[in-house]
C-alpha cells in the first residue's frame, strides 16, 4: 500500500495502533546480535513452534516477536512477556515448552529465569523494576527492543514517522532547522558539533545538489550503540534522515554501514524495501511533492572511514583517506557537493525531536549537552550492556546504579571513554557529570558512547599499550605523525610492558604524543595520543614503576610479574586445574606451590582462587631471592 | 587580492592560492616534502606546518594548519617559525629519519633542524621512500594511475597492483623524476627502458638514431592529444640540429 496524503498516514497510523492494541499478549525474544550468539533465533523459533503447535495464537491470541537489542546483552537470550513486563534472562530454548506451560497457560514465574540483582541477591520479575532498566531515559533507543524492526506497521504504531509526517505537512524547511536548534542536539559520533549548525552551514553553501549522509560505521573496540540502533530500529534511522534532508533541500542520502555489522545491513535494506513501498521514501514523499531516496554502501573494513572525509571518499570509490578540513564538507563533501553527515544515533534522534519539539530534548541534559546519550557500557561490570541516559548523569551513576557496580565487587581503577580517542578516567572523577565538556577537560572525550570499566587488575600501561596497537594496526599511513608516531610510540611501549624500559621513555612519550597531537593530519591521529597522555596523567607512577622498578603494580604485565601462593592457601586445588602450564604443585587439602620456571604469568590461577590467596609481585624480586 | 601578514611582512596574493604560495611570496621559506607545483595539494608530510590566525580571531589565538592546503583570506596572520611549530617540524623529521636514516635529503633536513641523530627507533630496513604521495599523484594526473599506495598504516608501500608488473604504465618516468628522495629506480638504454619491473621498447629518433621516448608513452599521449607519433619520436638534438640548420641558411642567404 502506497501512502499518499496525510490524511491516509493518519489512517495507516490509527490502524497500526489498532491493531498493536488488539496484540495485548506477546512474547518480546531479542534478536540483537548479542543475543543471537547465545541462541535467540533457536529460543524464538521455539516459542512459534510452542505456540501454534497449542493453537495458542488463536485461543488467547498470543504471538512472538523478534525484536531489537533489549540492551541487556550479558544475560541474554532475553525474553519479555507482555503485558506483564514480565523478563526472563539466560532463556534456552529447550526451556520454552516449560515456560509455555508454567508462565503463559500457569501463570507461574520461574524464579531461576528471573534476573537477579547483585546488589541483594533479590530476584526481580518486572523489566521495569531492575535497575539496569528503571533508571535509563531513551530518545534515540526509544523503540529498540519494542517493536519488530521488519515489521514497518509495528514501527509506525510505536510513532515511526509521525516526526516526518509532522514536518512535511505542519512545517517548513526552516521551521525543521529551528526545532532542531531549540533541541540544542550535538553530534552523537564523538565531536559534538551541533546539528542544526551543521544543516545551516550545508543549506547555505552554494548549489543546487546535496548530499545526506549517516555514518555507520562504528569501529571503536567495545562500542555497539549505532549497530543495535540500526538493527532494532532502522525506521528511526530513515525517518531522521528524511527529516533532514526535507530541511535541506537534499534529494539524495547514503548510508554507510561497516561491513562486519551483516544483521544491521539486512535490516536497514529492509526498511529501506518497506519505506519506499509506503511511500515513506522515494519519490513524492507521503505525496508532499518532497523525493528522498536513500542507498546503503557497506564499508571495507578501516577504522579511519568512520572519518567523515575518509568516509566520502571510500563513499566515492577512493581510498578511504582523510583529507585537510579546511574546506568543511558541508561545503565540499562528498563528489565535492554540500554534504551532511551524521552519525546513526544523531539521526534516530531527529524524529523524535520533531515529533515531541526541540523544547522537549532540551529539556533533559546539562547547559550545553542536550537531551540524552546512549552508552555501551562493557568491561569489568556486572551489568554489561546498552543504555540510554540524560546527558550529566554521573560516571558513578551510570557504573554502580546501572551497572551494579564491578564485578566480583574488586576496587573500581578506571573508566575508559570515547574509545581508542579518548581517555581513561580515574576513580576521583566518578562524580563527573558525562556531557561533551567535562569529558574533554577530563582529558577524556565522549567519542561513540564506549565506556569500559576497569578494576585494580588492570595496568594503566598496557591499557594505553592495547590502544596503541590497534591505532597503529588502523593508521591509514597517509601522514608522517600518526604513520610513524604510532609506530614509534607502541616501540616506547612494547618496551615499557616487557621491562625494556629506560630513563627519559616518558619524556619521550611526552614529546612525540605533543608532536602527533599537533602535526597530524585528521582526528584520528591528533587524538591518537589520548590514551597514552590520559594515563599518564593520572597514573604516572605506574608508568614510573614500570621503568625505575621493572615492575607492574597491577600485576598485570606478564615480563614484569611472578606469581606466588600464600600461606592461607586452603588447597582447594582450582588453580592446579585452571594453570595452562602446570606450573602449580599440590595435593588437595594442603598448601600448593607454583613453580617460576613454568609459571608463564598469564593470572589465570589469581583470577579463579576463592580465598584471594595469590599475590603478584616483582619478577625481578626472584633474581634477588635466587641470590639469596 | 587578499592581504596577508607573514612574519610580519605584508604580502598581497590571488584569491585562489594556498598559505605557501603566500609565504613563498613573502620571501618565507616553508619546508615540505610533499607538494609540488601543479599537482593538487595533499597535506601528508606535516613539515609546512604555520600557525595562522584569521583576522576575526583575537589577536592571541592561533591554529596550527598545513601551508600547503589551507587557502588564504584577507587579514590573515601566518608566523613560519613559533616555538610550537619548529617543535612540530622536528617530530616529523626525527620520525623521518628513523624511517629513513640513510636518505641524504632526509639527513639535510633533520640537521637544518638541529637533528643529528633520530630519537627513535631505527628502522631494521632503511628506505628511501618517504610516502609523499607524490609519484602516485603525479601518475594519477597524467592519467595512468599505474602504481598506488597499498596497505595502511605502517605497511604502506608504494607498488602496482599486485605487485606484478603494471600493465597501465608507460614508462614515462614522471614517477622517478617526481620522487624528491630517487627512491624509484629505473634504466635507460638506447633500445630499452625498465621501471616497476616492466621493460619498454624505445622509439629511435629517425635521424640521430638514439632513445627519445617510450613507444607506450608516444602513443599513450598521442592518442589524449591528437598530435602525431613522429612528433614524439624527434629527441631535443635533433630539433636543436634542425634549428641550427635554418640560421645556417638564414646566414648563407644574407651574406
Amino acid at each position: 500500500m502506497r501512502i499518499e496524503s496525510k490524511d491516509q498516514f493518519a489512517a495507516f497510523q490509527a490502524q497500526a495502533r489498532e491493531r498493536e492494541a488488539g496484540r495485548k499478549k506477546r512474547v518480546l525474544v531479542c534478536c540483537g546480535t548479542g543475543c543471537l550468539a547465545t541462541g535467540a533465533r533457536e529460543v524464538a523459533e521455539a516459542f512459534a513452534y510452542e505456540i501454534a503447535e497449542r493453537g495458542l495464537d488463536v485461543e488467547i491470541g498470543l504471538g512472538v516477536k523478534s525484536t531489537g537489542c533489549h540492551g541487556f546483552c550479558e544475560r541474554g537470550p532475553l525474553v519479555v512477556f507482555q503485558p506483564e513486563g514480565l523478563l526472563y534472562t539466560k532463556v534456552q530454548a529447550k526451556r520454552v515448552p516449560e515456560i509455555v506451560e508454567k508462565t503463559i497457560l500457569g501463570g507461574e514465574i520461574i524464579p531461576g529465569l528471573l534476573y537477579k540483582n547483585p546488589a541483594d541477591n533479590e530476584r526481580i520479575p518486572a523489566y521495569e523494576e531492575i535497575p539496569f532498566y528503571k533508571n535509563q531515559v531513551r530518545v534515540a533507543m526509544r523503540n529498540i527492543g519494542r517493536i519488530d524492526p521488519t515489521d514497518l506497521t509495528d514501527a509506525v504504531a510505536h510513532d515511526a514517522y509521525a516526526g516526518l509526517a509532522k514536518a512535511l505537512f505542519e512545517m517548513t524547511p526552516d521551521e525543521v532547522l529551528d526545532e532542531v536548534e531549540t533541541s540544542g542536539q550535538r553530534g552523537r559520533g564523538g565531536a559534538g558539533f551541533y546539528t542544526a549548525r551543521k544543516w545551516r552551514s550545508c543549506k547555505a553553501a552554494p548549489g543546487d545538489r546535496r548530499f545526506v549522509l549517516c555514518n555507520g560505521d562504528e569501529g571503536d573496540p567495545g562500542a555497539f550503540k549505532d549497530r543495535s540502533i540500526m538493527e532494532g530500529d532502522p525506521h528511526s534511522v530513515l525517518e531522521g534522515m528524511i527529516i533532514g534532508a526535507y530541511a535541506l533541500g537534499a534529494h539524495d542520502g547514503y548510508i554507510y554501514v561497516r561491513d562486519e555489522y551483516p544483521l544491521a545491513v539486512v535490516n536497514l535494506q529492509a526498511a529501506i524495501v518497506e519505506a519506499r513501498k509506503a511511500g515513506l521514501l522515494g519519490e513524492n514523499i507521503l505525496g508532499s511533492g518532497f523525493d528522498f531516496d536513500i542507498r546503503i554502501s557497506r564499508g571495507g573494513g578501516a577504522f579511519v572511514c568512520g572519518e567523515s572525509s575518509a568516509l566520502m571518499r571510500s563513499l566515492a570509490g577512493k581510498t578511504g583517506e582523510p583529507r585537510a578540513k579546511y574546506v568543511h564538507s558541508t561545503e565540499k563533501g562528498l563528489f565535492d557537493l554540500p554534504t551532511v553527515l551524521n552519525n546513526v544515533e544523531t539521526w534516530a534522534g531527529i524524529g523524535a525531536i520533531i515529533h515531541h519539539g526541540g523544547a522537549w530534548f532540551a529539556s533533559m541534559g546539562t547547559a550545553r549537552s542536550k537531551g540524552t546519550k546512549a552508552f555501551s557500557l562493557v568491561g569489568k561490570v556486572k551489568n554489561t550492556g546498552l543504555i540510554e541516559l540524560p546527558m550529566g548523569t554521573t560516571l558513578r551513576h551510570i557504573i554502580y546504579d546501572i551497572g551494579g557496580g564491578v564485578l566480583k565487587d574488586r576496587p573500581f581503577k578506571a573508566v575508559q571513554t570515547g574509545g581508542p580517542s579518548g581517555g581513561c578516567i580515574p576513580e576521583n572523577l566518578l562524580d563527573l557529570p558525562v556531557d561533551y565538556e567535562r569529558l574533554t577537560e577530563a582529558g577524556s572525550m565522549m567519542g561513540s558512547g564506549g565506556m569500559i570499566v576497569m578494576d585494580d587488575r588492570t595496568c594503566m600501561v598496557d591499557v594505553a599499550r592495547y590502544f596503541l596497537a590497534f591505532l597503529t594496526e588502523e593508521s591509514c599511513g597517509k601522514c608522517v605523525p600518526c604513520r610513524e608516531g604510532l609506530k614509534q610510540m607502541l616501540g616506547i611501549f612494547d618496551a615499557l610492558v616487557e621491562g625494556r624500559g629506560r630513563q627519559g621513555d616518558i619524556e619521550r612519550i611526552e614529546t612525540l604524543a605533543a608532536g602527533m597531537q599537533l602535526g597530524s593530519l585528521c582526528e584520528l591521529g591528533k587524538s591518537a595520543p589520548n590514551p597514552v597522555l590520559s594515563t599518564l596523567k593520572y597514573f604516572r607512577s605506574e608508568y614510573e614503576a614500570h621503568i625505575a622498578d621493572r615492575a607492574c603494580p597491577a600485576g598485570i604485565c606478564r615480563d614484569l610479574t611472578a606469581f606466588e601462593i600464600m600461606d592461607d592457601c586452603d588447597g582447594c586445588h582450582v588453580c592446579f586445574k585452571a594453570c595452562p602450564t602446570n606450573a602449580i604443585e599440590g595435593t588437595i587439602k594442603e598448601l600448593h606451590v607454583i613453580h617460576h620456571d613454568l609459571c608463564i604469568s598469564c593470572g589465570a590461577c589469581l583470577d579463579v582462587c576463592p580465598t584471594d590467596s595469590i599475590r603478584t609481585f616483582p619478577k625481578i624480586e626472584l633474581a634477588v631471592r635466587e641470590v639469596v | 587580492m587578499p592581504t596577508l601578514k607573514v612574519n610580519g611582512r605584508k604580502v598581497t596574493v590571488a584569491e585562489d592560492v594556498y598559505l605557501l604560495e603566500a609565504c613563498r611570496a613573502a620571501g618565507v621559506e616553508v619546508p615540505t616534502l610533499c607538494n609540488f607545483d601543479g599537482l593538487e595539494p595533499w597535506g601528508g608530510c606535516r613539515l609546512c606546518v604555520v600557525d595562522m590566525s584569521l583576522a576575526k580571531w583575537d589577536d592571541d589565538w592561533f591554529k596550527m594548519v598545513t601551508a600547503c592546503n589551507h587557502p588564504v583570506e584577507e587579514g590573515m596572520t601566518v608566523i613560519t617559525d613559533s616555538e610550537r611549530v619548529l617543535a612540530t617540524r622536528r617530530v616529523v623529521l626525527d620520525l623521518l629519519l628513523a624511517r629513513c636514516p640513510e636518505t641524504p635529503l632526509i639527513q639535510r633536513l633533520a640537521r637544518e633542524h638541529g637533528i643529528e641523530e633520530t630519537s627513535y627507533e631505527l628502522n631494521p630496513e632503511p628506505t628511501d621512500c618517504i610516502l609523499c604521495g607524490l609519484c602516485t599523484r603525479v601518475c594519477d594526473h597524467i592519467g595512468v594511475s599505474a602504481i598506488a599506495s597499498t596497505d595502511r598504516g605502517w605497511g604502506r608501500e608504494i607498488a602496482p597492483p599486485f605487485n606484478e608488473p603494471p600493465p597501465d604504465c608507460i614508462g614515462c618516468l614522471a614517477c622517478a623524476e617526481i620522487c624528491p628522495t630517487d627512491h624509484i629506480k629505473f634504466t635507460t638504454s638506447n633500445s630499452c627502458r625498465t621501471i616497476w619491473g616492466r621493460e619498454f621498447e624505445m622509439l629511435r629518433d629517425p635521424k640521430t638514431g638514439e632513445a627519445v621516448i617510450t613507444k607506450a608513452q608516444a602513443e599513450h599521449f598521442a592518442a589524449r592529444s591528437g598530435v602525431p607519433m613522429t612528433y614524439f619520436e624527434t629527441s631535443d638534438r635533433s630539433k636543436r640540429l634542425e634549428v641550427a640548420k635554418t640560421v645556417e641558411r638564414l646566414r648563407v642567404v644574407k651574406s
